[in-house]
Order: structure tokens, then C-alpha cells, then sequence
């Protein structure tokens, strides 16, 4: 990737996280462990990749992305803000009575979020309805979707992954974000869905393993997936839980708290330094 | 009525899909293994290019179904009642019913007269538990006329339907020139004395019930109601003012699901004596399903016994 656009996804990613942090932090809920896990990926796929318009967000033919661990929807939120999707300083609203930020993505009222979801597993599936979609009707947009590891226990994740190979939905890129850690402990602990790759691998999909904060790795997974013609594809990211705020990194307390006051001043003092050193 | 035409709702869908299929291609079939028993093997066979089996796992083919709809598509999903509304509840919930997409379910063997595969296969709790999801509309045609007009109806709805259809081959009751409308009831014989409020496959034994009574002296209205949710209040309200007193009678457990809605709108706006008819809070069973239409009570003359009750009922 070229230097001055990493750069500057970086530093949007920066300024992304700090969206996560902000609106968590107001809402006194939510799930910032695994919202900072995906805002690299979230980061690439809007500023760089995506088919999108936020003066139109219902485009026809624009790109879709489904995020299939609706939890993590401060991250989708604060990249549809940033991107000009809705104002920025909405963000705070997350999860207020009478907010159209719900506490899970809700497609009828947020511009920009393509499909509602949240209950583990579904969203999955949903995506595998817009691809099929697409193929039937011959329309040319993509469609992106983000699971969670923990998410994988979900059998309906493999129905869905059945249908797509055998289906041979190559304009369907999964990611899985493989932080390690779920609610109850670590995905090893709780019942490991592991080993992820040859798992999608036996249901027929193109695999790809990669650093998932690392945007070079993204990209060219990302690229290598719309060369694949007869299968979909499943990118497995490494990543840590709560990238970017180091005292969440890997902290599994992190997934479904919110940060009280003095906690949000550290990660707003981190994340800002880190913005200022970039800039 | 040995001499009436019999058809099962679920070859009603299937042939107005094919006709459906001939006038549009903008919408997509789905099945999970059973496209040969819900009929929309009558689809594939024509239109197998715009057709999609998503095996046995109806949830996955609800929450695809979702995502064709969220692509400006139409769409319908089919499987049995009991594996479309209660296998795939929380996807119908959570997928289709919460972003109010345009997913029709077309749910074939609906209650007992599935017949001989018994109570796992036989759901008597669909319509209560579609209608307690927002949004979602539901639909249990009486026959084969009013099943493939609902089935067109639905395909131009804006929001979930919810297609309740029949395995057994039941009476075709109306005409061509029936006119259905979602979320209108029908008033299908005057009368005076009671009310008989039936939906789906009840409807031609309340038609039934309603000669039954006549020959007693008691004049009873018939009113069809295939939408039971949104409910046509206006003329049940009618019904309770003018005969003051109502049956409902439905191929469904007594809780949730017809009879539930008349006495709940009847107990907020005009308390009316309702009695239902239906499942009685039980499991089917194995066994021919005219065979468990009579144990069940689900016949004309079990309605007219409860139109009687509910006459003597009244204040």
C-alpha cells in the first residue's frame, strides 16, 4: 500500500477509535473490546474500498457490508460518521433513548447500515442473501461481511457457509475477527471454533490468514478475494481485542463494558497522543 | 359436500407461484428440502433457474430470504408451519420482521391435518407466535380461490406476510370473482342470533355449521377472516354489536392465535361473549387427517354445539 494512504487510513482508524471510545463511554454501555478489534478493517473498507456514497446511502448498485457481530456497531457508526454518512457529533447518542444509534445496527434508520443485526449468526446469513441476490439479478456491487470468533460457535454461521460454497458466492468476502476472547473467557475456554481456516476451507471457500491490523495485509487480502471467480471468501484476522487503547488490549472485562470517567480520560490521553504523533 | 372440488392451499401456492413466475421475474423462490410436499416444486419445475433449495435449515433460509429483501427484492421462503415459525422464529424476528423487509413465508402444513407424521409436524402455535412480532402480517386463506390471491396480494405487500397454508385437500368455497384484500374480513352469510368468526380450513365447516343452525331456527353469521393479523375490527365489532354474541373457529390451539384476537379487541371495546373452537391446548397425533379433524372436534357440528353455548351465554 502506498505510504501516504496507509497514513492516512491510520489515521483515521485513530480517529475512528476515538469515536468508539466517545460514544461508549457516553452511553455507560457497550461493547468497546470488540469494536477496536475491527477499526482497521472497518477504516480500509470504507475510505478505501468500498463502493459507497453518503449523499446517497441507498445507491442501487453501491457495495454492501453486513456486520455480523452487531455488537460492534460503535465501530460501524463511528465509520459512517467520519465517512459523512451523519454528523459526527451524533455519535454520542449511542444507545439513548429516542437515539436512531440502537444499541445493535438497525438498517431502517441509520443512513448507511445496510442490514439490521445482532443476534449472533444471522447477519451472516444475510449477507449470503444479498450476494446470491446480486448473482441472480446480475448486479456487479460486493458484499462484506464481519463475524466474530466467538460468533463461529453459532451453527447457523455454517449453514450459511454451506450455502455460499455450494453456492459459489464469489462476490462474498467474510471477515473474522479472531481477537480470541468472548464473553465467558477465551474462545479456547468457552468451545473453540477453531481451526477456522480449514473449517471454511472444507465448506468450499477461498481462505486467507492475515494480520488484521495491519492495512497492507487487509488490502491485499481484500484484492485477492475479488480474483477468486467460484468461491467466496473467508479472511481470518489475527487481532487484539480493544486495539488501541492499551490498558483494554486483550482484556476480556473489555468486551461489553463500558470505560467510566477516569478510564475514558486514559484512552482519549492515548489514543490523541497517538493522532498528534501521526499528524 | 362430496360433490364440492377439493384443493390443498399449499397446490394453491404453488400453481399462483407459477403464474406469479409468468407475469414477473423479480422475485426469487426458496425451499429447505421440502419443495416437493410445500409445492413449490410446481416453481422449480418451470422456473428452476429461480428457484433455490437451501437444504434443511429452514433459520439460514429465513435470514437469506432477509438479505435478498434488503436488496430491493422479492422473495418468498417455504417450509412447514411448524419449521418456518417455530425452527426459524427469532430469524422471521430478527432478520425479516425488525427491518420490516418484504420476505413472504409461505408456512404449508399448518395444523393437525397434516395427518399421519403426528404432533412434531403438526403446528397449532404459529399463528400466536407470528402475531405477537410487530409489523408482521398474517394470512390463512380458507380455500384455493382466496390462497392464490393472497399469495399475490402478498408479493406486493409492503412488509412481512406471514402465509398460512394447508396440506389437506379442503372445499373450494368461492368464485372467481371472490375479491380478496389484506386485512379484510368477509362476510360470507347474514345473520342474527351469533356470529361463527372462522379462518382457513374452518371456514367451510362454519359455512356448514351455519345450515346445521338454520335447520334448528337459529340464525348465525358467517364471517371469513383470512388476515388475523391486523385484524379487521371493524366488522367484528359489527358482528359483536349485531348478534351479540361470536364463535371463533380455527384449526389452531385455542391460545394465540383467532379467538385470541376477537376477544382481545372484543374485551377492550365492546365485551361480547366469545367462545373458541380450536385445539384445545394439546399435541396432535398420527392418524388420517379427516380422521382428526372429527376427533378434535374441528367439524361443522361442533361449531354449531359452541354457537348454541354462546347464545345461551348472552347477557
Amino acid at each position: 500500500m502506498e505510504q501516504n494512504k496507509k497514513k492516512q487510513l491510520e489515521l483515521t482508524a485513530l480517529k475512528v477509535r476515538r469515536g468508539i471510545v466517545d460514544s461508549i463511554h457516553a452511553a455507560k454501555a457497550g461493547h468497546p473490546g470488540g469494536s477496536l478489534s475491527i477499526a482497521d478493517l472497518l477504516t480500509y473498507l470504507y475510505f478505501d474500498k468500498m463502493n459507497v456514497d453518503p449523499k446517497n446511502p441507498k445507491m442501487a448498485d453501491r457495495d454492501r457490508l453486513v456486520l455480523s457481530k452487531g455488537h460492534a456497531a460503535p465501530a460501524l457508526y463511528s465509520v459512517l460518521a467520519h465517512k459523512g454518512f451523519f454528523p459526527t457529533e451524533e455519535l454520542i447518542t449511542l444507545r439513548k433513548t429516542g437515539s436512531r444509534l440502537q444499541g445493535h445496527p438497525d438498517m431502517k434508520n441509520i443512513p448507511g447500515v445496510d442490514m439490521s443485526s445482532g443476534s449472533l449468526g444471522q447477519g451472516i446469513s444475510c449477507a449470503v442473501g444479498m450476494a446470491l441476490s446480486a448473482k441472480h439479478f446480475g448486479d456487479s456491487y460486493r458484499v462484506y461481511a464481519i463475524l466474530g470468533d466467538g460468533e463461529c460457535e453459532e451453527g447457523q454461521v455454517w449453514e450459511a457457509a454451506m450455502f455460499a460454497g455450494n453456492k459459489g458466492l464469489s462476490n462474498l468476502t467474510a471477515f473474522v475477527d479472531f481477537n480470541g476472547l468472548q464473553i465467558d473467557g477465551s474462545v479456547e475456554e468457552v468451545n473453540s471454533p477453531a481451526p477456522l481456516d480449514k473449517k471454511f476451507e472444507a465448506f468450499g471457500w477461498n481462505v486467507i490468514v492475515i494480520d488484521g491490523h495491519n492495512f497492507d495485509e487487509i488490502e491485499a487480502a481484500t484484492l485477492a478475494a475479488e480474483k477468486v471467480t467460484d468461491k467466496p471468501t473467508a479472511i481470518i484476522m489475527n487481532t487484539t481485542k480493544g486495539k488501541g487503547v492499551s490498558f483494554m488490549e486483550n482484556k476480556c472485562g473489555w468486551h461489553g463494558k463500558a470505560p467510566g470517567d477516569e478510564d475514558y480520560e486514559k484512552a482519549v490521553a492515548e489514543l490523541d497522543a497517538a493522532l498528534a504523533a501521526l499528524a | 359436500m362430496a360433490d364440492v372440488k377439493k384443493i390443498a392451499t399449499r397446490d394453491s401456492y404453488g400453481e399462483a407461484l407459477v403464474e406469479l413466475g409468468k407475469e414477473r421475474d423479480d422475485f426469487i423462490v426458496m425451499d429447505a428440502d421440502l419443495a416437493e410436499a410445500t409445492k413449490t416444486g410446481a416453481f422449480k419445475k418451470v422456473f428452476p433457474q429461480r428457484f433455490y433449495d437451501c437444504g434443511i435449515a429452514e433459520g439460514n433460509m429465513i435470514s437469506i430470504a432477509a438479505g435478498i429483501a434488503a436488496t430491493g427484492k422479492k422473495v418468498f421462503a417455504s417450509s412447514f408451519a411448524m419449521f418456518a415459525a417455530g425452527r426459524a422464529f427469532e430469524q422471521i424476528r430478527n432478520s425479516v420482521a425488525y427491518p420490516h423487509l418484504n420476505v413472504v413465508i409461505g408456512a404449508t402444513h399448518a395444523g393437525i391435518s397434516v395427518g399421519e407424521d403426528g404432533a412434531t409436524h403438526q403446528c397449532c402455535e404459529d399463528i400466536a407466535i407470528m402475531r405477537s412480532i410487530p409489523g408482521m402480517t398474517i394470512i390463512n386463506p380458507a380455500d384455493h380461490i382466496e390462497a392464490k390471491m393472497a399469495v399475490k396480494a402478498a408479493i406486493n405487500h409492503d412488509g412481512p406476510v406471514y402465509l398460512r397454508l394447508g396440506r389437506l385437500a379442503v372445499p373450494v368455497v368461492f368464485d372467481e370473482d371472490y375479491s380478496f384484500e389484506i386485512g379484510k374480513g368477509v362476510e360470507l352469510k347474514e345473520g342474527t342470533d351469533v356470529t361463527i368468526i372462522a379462518t382457513g380450513l374452518m371456514v367451510a365447516e362454519a359455512l356448514e355449521a351455519y345450515e346445521i343452525l338454520k335447520a334448528e331456527g337459529i340464525s348465525a353469521r358467517v364471517i371469513n377472516i383470512a388476515t388475523i393479523k391486523p385484524l379487521d375490527t371493524e366488522i367484528v365489532l359489527k358482528a359483536a354489536k349485531e348478534t351479540g354474541a361470536i364463535v371463533t373457529a380455527e384449526e389452531h390451539n385455542v391460545i394465540g392465535g383467532l379467538g385470541s384476537a376477537v376477544s382481545e379487541y372484543l374485551s377492550e371495546n365492546y365485551p361480547t361473549t366469545v367462545v373458541k373452537l380450536g385445539v384445545n391446548d394439546t399435541f396432535g397425533m398420527s392418524g388420517p387427517a379427516n380422521e382428526l379433524l372429527d376427533k378434535f372436534g374441528l367439524r361443522a357440528k361442533d361449531i354449531a354445539e359452541k354457537a348454541k353455548q354462546a347464545i345461551a351465554k348472552k347477557a
